[in-house]
């Protein structure tokens, strides 16, 4: 009697678009894991979940969860997810992209919306490239690196994104690694559970592209160099924690109370039509 | 650090450390390698067999070693590998 | 909780801006994500105050970009959402325009036309974004857009504008002018029994039956929002009826885009509406819209009391195009004449559908829509 086995996650994932696209040894499918394992232990109510990813290659994660999901344009996931959620404040909404889909193009709305402290929850696979394009220049690439479109090694200097979120007024911002799975998934758990806008970036090897360029062949090497190179320090500045090729800051950085955008917005609008209501009956 | 103990617990009769059960799904397996690189017990190998994608999963070397972390499990980018508890009928011997 | 104090029951006296604004709350909107641009800003303001009297939400986002991704968002969490621009909003809008036509999200965007391009006139008006609205996103597709021609038309085409987007899950664009924008003329607004409301077709399936991309016999499909139960996948890529992307797909590419072009193309006879104003016996025809359109009325009774047999065609649906009436009186008139507020846009639709008649055109740029006497002028020259 062969019954067929099962993972115990797979109802969290949409049968007919598996296997997903990623390539050995990429990180997303981890990102992907450690989501719909904190999902389960959550055990979230799948009607009210939303998750909504921008262009990318973790952009495809939108469509691999079986959930209600949205994949938008380049860089307006979040733009997207601010209207969802403010029109109805009840779904649970979840950003799964990219650092150049959230941090190039999509900068603009993801500071205003860690401004408003919108409470939806992005989640930033940042791999150092563009990696479904084939591997340019990011705003997450580290200095020298090597990259299609900095073919003599990068010179710009990269955002520290937990900085960014920190300073934009996110309520929750957290870094680890693809290798921090454990930690990832906890994350991830906290995130869905706190009021206002939350933010965790996960360093993510893609091993094909960025890793191949810069002397990390494999998705094992790049593990390898996040396993050498992290180090947990809860609640440190987040302004120091830049990432180099010696030194990945994880942890949490900021875990805070702020009242959020949708229930301050609700709760004026609720006041103003219960007036107008009392006045024109 | 480990604990190291100098003598068997107490309740060594009573407790009963749970039995692992690992699930390989050789076709989904796209031979990245993280469950048998980082499996702290060493469980894992890659097998000689090669997958529907071309590629070597991984095989079970002794199951009895495997202390349900679970780590491959998590880490698996391509949900080919999972652990679970086995489930003992009554009577069954450790 | 009494329905009386939503709408503005009875005449006023309004501008355009603020009638489009009444126009919007009647129709059922409650979200609106907008960014401050002259000649639009006013109906953002009217919003910023009325939608939390209505139970409705106002956001001002960051920039265009963010508003129209912000209203796609509300509208598949089930609420019908608006936004308001203008010519240099409407531009960033466009990319954004694509990904609504592609997941057939029901949305209005209100286009308050100035001069362009580029920033061009602010506070002046212009009718350069007619072509834009068609063609202004990449890719095949079709959208519905409306002129309104006064300020009762600000409500009442708003109205419209819900009422088709939410029927064809589309686009649905309310190209205004600034002088329509910005006049003040009566309004009636009648008690909200008395407004026709459309709201989109609800899935009526279970879900596990459900594709979100599966069209009826009007290739429109229905459509499940967020939170209903039904979960499903939608994305900007090609895909099927499930919402899966088919990037490599060809047949999945040409059923799609053409079932997207189809669904307004088949069923533009629904959509289209005109004005015709002594067209029966017109020797020459004059094809006005928007504010050029009150311009053109004037000159056609003028033309008609002078003893030419003038009429006028005013399309209230500029796309899809009302092709079949100009190719109408174009069989019978000796001529047509289009005044446009730009350097030749509507008219080169005109002349694709009048094919022989000849077709004169009257551009003007600037501050004042063409008087009565020029297009009087055209008329007699032509006749």
């Amino acid at each position: 009697m062969e019954t067929e086995i099962v993972h115990p996650l797979a109802k969290y994932l949409r049968e007919a678009m598996m296997p997903h696209i990623w390539c050995s040894g990429c990180g997303n499918g981890i990102i992907l894991n450690c989501f719909v394992q904190a999902i389960d232990e959550l055990k979230m109510d799948l009607n009210k979940l939303v998750v909504v990813s921008g262009i990318g290659c973790i952009g495809r994660a939108a469509g691999y969860v079986n959930t209600n999901s949205f994949h938008t344009t380049h860089g307006r996931p979040i733009a997207f997810a601010t209207g969802v959620k403010l029109a109805n404040p009840e779904l649970e909404v979840v950003i799964i992209s990219g650092d150049g889909d959230l941090f190039a193009i999509g900068g603009n709305h993801f500071i205003h919306a860690a401004r408003r402290n919108i409470g939806i929850k992005v989640i930033c696979a940042n791999n150092f490239n563009y990696g479904m394009t084939g591997g340019q220049q990011g705003p997450t690439t580290p200095i020298e690196a090597l990259t299609t479109t900095t073919p003599y090694g990068n010179i710009e200097h990269p955002f520290n994104l937990v900085h960014l979120a920190a300073a934009s007024g996110a309520t929750y911002v957290a870094r680890w690694t693809t290798l921090h799975v454990r930690k990832l998934t906890q994350s991830i758990k906290k995130l869905l559970q706190k009021e206002g806008f939350g933010f965790i970036e996960v360093v993510s090897p893609c091993p094909e592209i960025f890793g191949r360029y810069n002397k990390m062949r494999t998705g094992l090497e790049m593990m390898e160099w996040f396993r050498k190179a992290s180090m947990v320090e809860n609640f440190s500045d987040p302004a120091k924690a830049e990432i180099t090729p010696e030194r990945i800051v994880v942890g949490e950085f900021v875990d805070i109370a702020k009242v959020s955008y949708e229930k301050l917005l609700h709760e004026k609008i609720a006041e103003i039509n219960e007036k107008k209501m009392a006045m024109v009956s | 650090m480990p604990v190291r103990l100098w003598r068997a617990p107490l309740d060594t009769q009573k407790v009963k450390p749970p039995k692992a059960e690992i699930h390989i799904l050789k076709d989904q397996c796209k031979g990245c390698g993280f469950c048998i690189h980082f499996c702290p017990k060493k469980v894992l190998e890659e097998s000689e067999e090669i997958n529907a994608r071309g590629v070597h999963p991984p095989k079970i070397v002794d199951e009895s070693k495997c202390i349900l972390c679970s780590f491959c499990t998590s880490v698996c980018p391509d949900f080919a590998i999972f652990v679970v508890e086995k489930q003992c009928k009554e009577g069954c011997q450790t | 909780m009494s329905k009386k104090g939503l709408i503005l029951e009875g005449s006023h006296f309004m501008n355009g801006d603020i009638a489009c604004a009444e126009g919007a709350i009647a129709a059922g909107c409650r979200f609106f994500a907008g960014y401050p641009i002259t000649p639009a800003t006013e109906i953002a303001e009217h919003l910023a105050q009325r939608m939390p009297e209505i139970g409705g939400i106002y956001v001002q986002m960051e920039d265009e970009i963010a508003s129209i991704a912000a209203v796609i968002g509300a509208s598949y969490a089930g609420v019908k959402a608006m936004t308001a621009t203008s010519g240099p909003g409407f531009s960033l809008m466009q990319e954004n325009i694509g990904l609504a036509v592609m997941t057939e999200a029901p949305c209005v965007i209100v286009d308050v036309m100035r001069g362009g391009p580029s920033t061009g006139q602010p506070t002046l008006p212009g009718q350069q974004d007619v072509m834009q609205a068609k063609w202004g996103s990449h890719g095949d597709y079709e959208i519905i857009a409306l002129a309104p021609s006064s300020v009762q038309e600000m409500f009442d085409l708003t109205i419209e504008a819900f009422n088709l987007s939410e029927t064809y899950r589309v686009p649905a664009i309310l190209l205004a002018d600034e002088v329509v924008g910005h006049m003040w003329e009566k309004v009636v607004i009648p008690s909200i029994e008395k407004i026709k409301i459309m709201n989109r077709k609800k899935a009526n399936v279970p879900p596990k039956a459900y594709a979100p991309f599966m069209p009826d016999d009007d290739l429109v499909p229905p459509m499940a929002c967020f939170g209903e139960g039904y979960s499903f996948h939608a994305t900007g890529l090609t895909h099927d009826e499930h919402g899966y992307p088919q990037t490599s797909s060809s047949e999945a590419q040409q059923k799609l885009v053409k079932r997207l072009c189809d669904k307004i193309r088949k069923n533009a006879d629904k959509i289209i509406r005109v004005e015709e104003v002594m067209l029966d016996d017109a020797d020459v025809v004059v094809v006005a819209y928007g504010i050029v359109a009150r311009a053109a009325l004037s000159a056609v009774r003028k033309a008609r009391e002078n003893g030419i047999k003038a009429g006028l065609l005013r399309p209230i649906t500029l796309w899809p195009f009302p092709e079949s009436y100009v190719a109408k009186i174009a069989k019978q008139a000796k001529a047509i004449v289009v005044p446009e507020m730009n350097c030749g846009q509507l008219v080169r639709e005109v002349e694709r559908a009048a094919k022989e008649t000849p077709v004169a055109f009257l551009s003007k740029l600037g501050e004042e829509p063409h008087t009565p006497m020029e297009i009087l002028e055209a008329i007699r020259r032509n006749c």
